[in-house]
């Protein structure tokens, strides 16, 4: 068996020595070369655009504006599963080019030049006129009337509104006794900062066209191509290469669609679009800034009486994924503490600012901090242990959810928090760091998660899966569902060797993705990639495996019943005997002259289940109060991710979102100038991304409770180790100092300013 | 692809300072860690360039025959800090330009490019402004010595005359015998950062520890350029090494600092970290020193 074993990554030695092909080594050299003018205003107009200079420019082939545009297609940019009901459609509000400005760094026009220099050169000689508009750039602010308006069909800016209403949450309120806890918590904006910035390259091919783009949803891209161009789907063929990391960023349609028309434009030319690490940080999309208001009325015995949650989630200038990141966090706060009495109120808002979109947690990691901080507020006042009161509200094991039916079938808030706090030793600790006097102090701090997996009920989950045999009993595997760094292909790998019954080093897991040829698959979002790929891999593996027994059959006159494969050979069940190898049989076949046949199999799983994935991180810091510095001594994040097919990956898992939640917490946040929108930090010296040098050693721990609905026990890990980090942190800088923090990152700015106020400094 | 008009390899010093004057416009390009990074960003795009990676005379640390330490402009970050004589003369210099960039930073990198950028924030220069380096320089006329503080002009521009070429730093004897230093870089992460704050002192002790004979602070960012504050280095000369005098120097920093308020950090928030980096750094100093603070 495979699943549940550390084995080498099989894309391992290829990145290790260099051997991987990205999208921008595989570009024919002989491609033009695309730049996006952005615009430098925040709200209003394009009026003219002077490219006579730009166009003198050597090298310049031609100058696109919004101008050009001679169909208008508005199409939506979501990497989601279309929906066939026009109401569940995403919002299509973009244009390949606009000359409506929603935001600084809006996409007014672009350049085509035969080199960088000569592209870079035109840029900065294009005149652009506009008309300004008001702007508005708080969440807040664009909900007032008479605030600038960005669509006309968003009254007030606001893209949705959803409530949730359970029990009676005015009536229980009345419960004499009860203490109330409110407060507001916010988080800043930040982007993904994946290694490679976005890119994509298209050319045609008769009336066709190739785009071959660094993304995590190639299928999506095919639809959204044929969207935004007006084009048939099917004459659009996408090639996905290994990336170099997306995060949700490239879950989402960047400019691929633009690179295609430009690309038709030019009578099918090869032409690149590669973004610039800045235009990422402005152009590409953020995670939602959300502020969230959140009331308790709370039992002196540590119980909850009712709660309620507003929360403002900023979606910047264009829907993008709009406001189903606002909303998975809103559908978490019931769930997480149940309570007979909830509101919640969530609103996705408009703003002149960079478009939020899918980001790593999608909605969580903002919830986990209002949430969380909060816990640690009221079990603050009430004078409770934090990790009592926890205990005594968390969701209890049996716990159903009425929307998606997901049930907790194993205590995992309780396992995750034992074994982190035996792993950092938590009680000793927390013991020990009570009521500190001094310059620098120390405190530990804990946070729990709320986590699904991939994303029915609110949209279509289906994987689908083929296997190819080759002549020696190898086989080749495709799914729909990518590789973008995470390790997906050795999961799969794993997988489909333990489901056929051969050895690992048989399976070849095709890694490309390419329309034309790759089974239909949404990608890879949602922490779904292991969860729903499974469900196809085991079903296509079944499949593959009784045409190979039935071959098998007429070669060794045995019934297939009383024939089994297990590790590559066609056992003979009944005494145990090998009756040949999977690789004999497969030659038999490809070249028998009697009966010749290509042996594959090829399935569709169509997943109507979802899982919950929980967890909690502890952490440790020193706070140097003079100073205005946190320092991290030591933290630790425990998940119960069901079975892992491949524990050395899920570490790594974890660690890579620990360290996304580390820079949440103490450093990162995309800042816009208040007088003009304009964006101050977006590159990687002024965004501070934090660093291998800013971490701990990060310690991952798990509780391994075997997901029943799952085909291999498995269930979401990408995307939970980044969501419950930074109120840990904040809530051990809170025992600590006594001082809570409303608004993440906690840097030597926040600090200094809270301090101060404090009057610690 | 970087947007590089022309680009001459200089083969000496002589020939460097010959092509400077042949293409006036060109600029000196060194590790290339600023200047490529201007180009990119467009402000130095279509430069010419005058490469002198070529001439190993700029490069290496030695002592001089009056006792100076001579640093090559050429000597990158990560040769500095390992070389034997700044460890056991100025280490604090080698530690301070250890904090600059990461790894690849540092390998390729200059003392004479971060000089010679003319940037407040440049790790190695409040270290230098606190020994009291002079700047050598190499032109049409000849060999030139600039003292740092005069070196710095304003904002991005130094004190190169046309023609001329940095050609090495020097630390006088009288600056670093009998003294010891500690640098702070206070920056947002740790690594692969500018800083927000740079403070480096030197502090001299009396035979018996027990009193300040002399020291020496210099900042980065705390105005256009580095900066000494020689106010609280008046007040500090021939006091007792004690907590008390610790806080009046670190207090007294402030008289000479005038740091930005901007949306990278406020002056209220510099000035707050000048006057903690202040008593910090000295009281390290001093106890490289073998001096003890009391109360």
């Amino acid at each position: 068996m495979y699943v549940g074993k550390k084995v080498t990554r099989v894309d391992a030695y290829d990145k290790v020595l260099g051997r991987t092909r990205y999208t921008d080594d595989l570009c024919d050299k002989s491609a033009y070369i695309a730049r996006i003018l952005h615009a430098t205003i925040a709200h209003g107009r394009v009026l003219s655009i002077d490219t006579s200079r730009a166009e003198q420019i050597p090298g310049v082939v031609k100058i696109f504006t919004c101008f050009d545009l001679k169909e208008k297609h508005y199409f939506p940019t979501a990497g989601h599963p279309w929906s066939t009901d026009p109401a569940h459609q995403d919002v299509a509000d973009r244009l390949v080019l606009t000359e409506e400005v929603r935001f600084y760094g809006d996409d007014i026009a672009a350049v085509v030049a035969e080199d960088e220099v000569a592209a870079a050169r035109a840029l900065a000689a294009i005149q652009v006129t506009y008309q300004e508009y008001p702007f508005v750039l708080d969440v807040q602010e664009a909900m007032q009337d008479g605030a600038p308006q960005l669509h006309e069909a968003y009254p007030n800016n606001i893209l949705a509104h959803t409530a949730i209403r359970r029990g009676n949450y005015q009536e229980a309120i009345q419960e004499p006794g009860l203490i109330k806890v409110e407060s507001w918590y916010e988080t800043p904006t930040v982007q993904h900062c994946h290694i490679e910035n976005f890119i994509c390259y298209a050319q045609m091919e008769g009336n066709r066209i190739t785009i071959t783009s660094s993304t995590q949803i190639p299928h999506i891209v095919r639809r959204i191509v044929g969207q935004a161009l007006g084009m048939d789907w099917g004459r659009i063929r996408v090639i996905k290469p290994y990336i170099g990391g997306g995060f949700g960023n490239k879950q989402d349609i960047l400019y691929e669609p633009l690179c295609a028309w430009l690309c038709m434009e030019l009578g099918g030319h090869l032409v690149k679009i590669d973004i610039p690490r800045e235009d990422t940080f402005v152009s590409n999309r953020v995670r939602h800034a959300i502020r969230s208001h959140i009331i308790s009325w709370v039992r002196p015995d540590g119980t909850y009486a009712a709660r309620k949650l507003e929360a403002f989630s900023d979606q910047g200038a264009y829907a993008s994924h709009g406001h189903s990141v606002c909303a998975k966090g809103a559908g978490a706060f019931p769930q997480l503490y149940p309570c007979e009495n909830v509101e919640v109120d969530a609103y996705t808002v408009f703003t002149n600012k960079s478009v939020a979109g899918a980001m790593r947690g999608y909605g969580i990691p903002q919830a986990m901090w209002a949430v969380e901080c909060h816990t640690a507020d009221v079990a603050a006042r009430l004078g409770m242990d934090p990790v009592d009161f926890r205990l005594r509200n968390l969701m209890p094991v049996g716990y159903i959810d009425g929307f998606s039916k997901n049930e907790l079938y194993h205590d995992s808030f309780r396992q995750c928090l034992r074994k982190a706090m035996a792993a950092i030793d938590y009680d000793q600790k927390y013991k020990a760091y009570q009521n500190q006097t001094g310059d620098i102090r120390r405190g530990i701090g804990i946070a729990v998660f709320w986590y699904n997996t991939a994303v029915w009920p609110i949209s279509l989950e289906t994987s689908s899966c083929r296997m190819v045999l080759n002549q020696d009993g190898s086989l080749q595997v495709q799914l729909g569902e990518t590789e973008i760094g995470q390790g997906a292909d050795t999961a799969y790998a794993q997988m489909t060797a333990d489901a056929l019954g051969v050895p690992l080093g048989q399976v070849h897991v095709v890694s490309c993705q390419d329309t034309d040829v790759t089974p239909f698959g949404t990608g890879a979002y949602a922490s779904r990639q292991t969860y729903t790929a499974g469900f196809s891999i085991r079903q296509t593996a079944l499949l593959l495996k009784e045409r190979i027994l039935d071959y098998a059959r007429e070669l060794t006159r045995m019934p297939p019943y009383n024939l089994e494969l297990s590790a590559g050979n066609i056992v003979r069940t009944t005494d145990g005997r090998v009756l040949m190898s999977l690789g004999e049989l497969a030659t038999q076949a490809l070249y028998s002259t009697e009966r010749s046949q290509h042996l594959t199999a090829e399935s569709t799983a169509q997943i109507k289940s979802n899982a919950y994935s929980f967890g909690c991180t502890i952490a440790e810091v020193e706070v140097d109060i003079p100073m205005c510095r946190v320092r991290l001594l030591d933290i630790v994040n425990a998940h119960d991710a069901g079975t892992l097919v491949n524990p050395a990956l899920a570490e790594a898992q974890v660690h890579g979102g620990m360290s996304m939640g580390i820079g949440y917490g103490l450093s990162e946040q995309l800042l816009f100038d208040p007088k003009t929108g304009r964006p101050l930090n977006n590159s990687l010296l002024d965004y501070k991304l934090s660093t291998f040098m800013d971490h701990p050693r990060l310690r991952a721990v798990f509780a391994q409770n075997p997901e029943p609905t799952s085909a291999f026990g498995t269930k979401a890990l990408g995307e939970p180790p980044a969501c419950s980090v930074a109120p840990a942190i904040r809530n051990a800088v809170r025992q600590a100092t006594g001082v809570a923090f409303m608004e993440a990152p906690l840097t030597p700015h926040n600090l200094f300013r809270r301090f101060s106020e404090e009057g610690l400094l | 692809m970087y947007d590089i008009k022309a680009l001459y390899e200089a083969a000496s010093v002589d020939d460097a300072v010959r092509l400077l004057t042949e293409h006036p416009e060109a600029r000196i390009i060194a590790g290339g860690s600023d200047v490529l990074v201007q180009i990119r960003e467009g402000r130095l795009a279509g430069a010419e360039l005058i490469s002198i990676q070529g001439v190993d005379a700029l490069r290496g640390v030695r002592l001089e025959a009056d006792g100076a330490i001579r640093i090559g402009s050429l000597t990158s970050f990560s040769h500095i800090t390992k070389h034997p004589i700044i460890r056991e003369k100025i280490n604090v210099l080698g530690e301070a330009v250890d904090m600059i960039g990461g790894p690849q930073i540092r390998n390729i990198g200059t003392i004479g490019g971060n000089t010679c950028n003319g940037v407040t924030s440049a790790d190695s220069a409040s270290t230098l402004f606190a020994w009291d380096a002079v700047i050598e320089l190499a032109g049409p006329e000849g060999r030139r010595l600039v003292p740092i503080q005069n070196f710095y002009l304003r904002a991005g521009v130094v004190d190169l005359r046309p023609g001329e070429l940095q050609t090495g730093i020097l630390i006088p004897k009288r600056s670093y015998e009998g003294y010891q230093g500690h640098y702070i870089k206070y920056a947002m992460r740790e690594a692969m950062d500018i800083a927000t704050l740079g403070c480096s002192v030197n502090v001299k002790l009396s035979p018996d520890k027990l009193t300040i004979e002399d020291a020496r602070i210099a900042y980065g960012v705390a105005g256009p350029i580095p900066t000494r504050a020689p106010h609280a280095e008046a007040m500090i000369a021939n006091r007792p090494v004690s907590e008390g005098v610790l806080k009046q120097f670190a207090q007294a920093v402030l008289t000479d600092l005038n740091p930005r308020d901007s949306w990278r950090a406020s002056k209220a928030f510099r000035q707050h970290i000048a006057v903690v980096l202040a008593q910090r750094a000295l009281a390290e100093a001093i106890r490289l020193s073998g001096g003890e603070i009391y109360e």
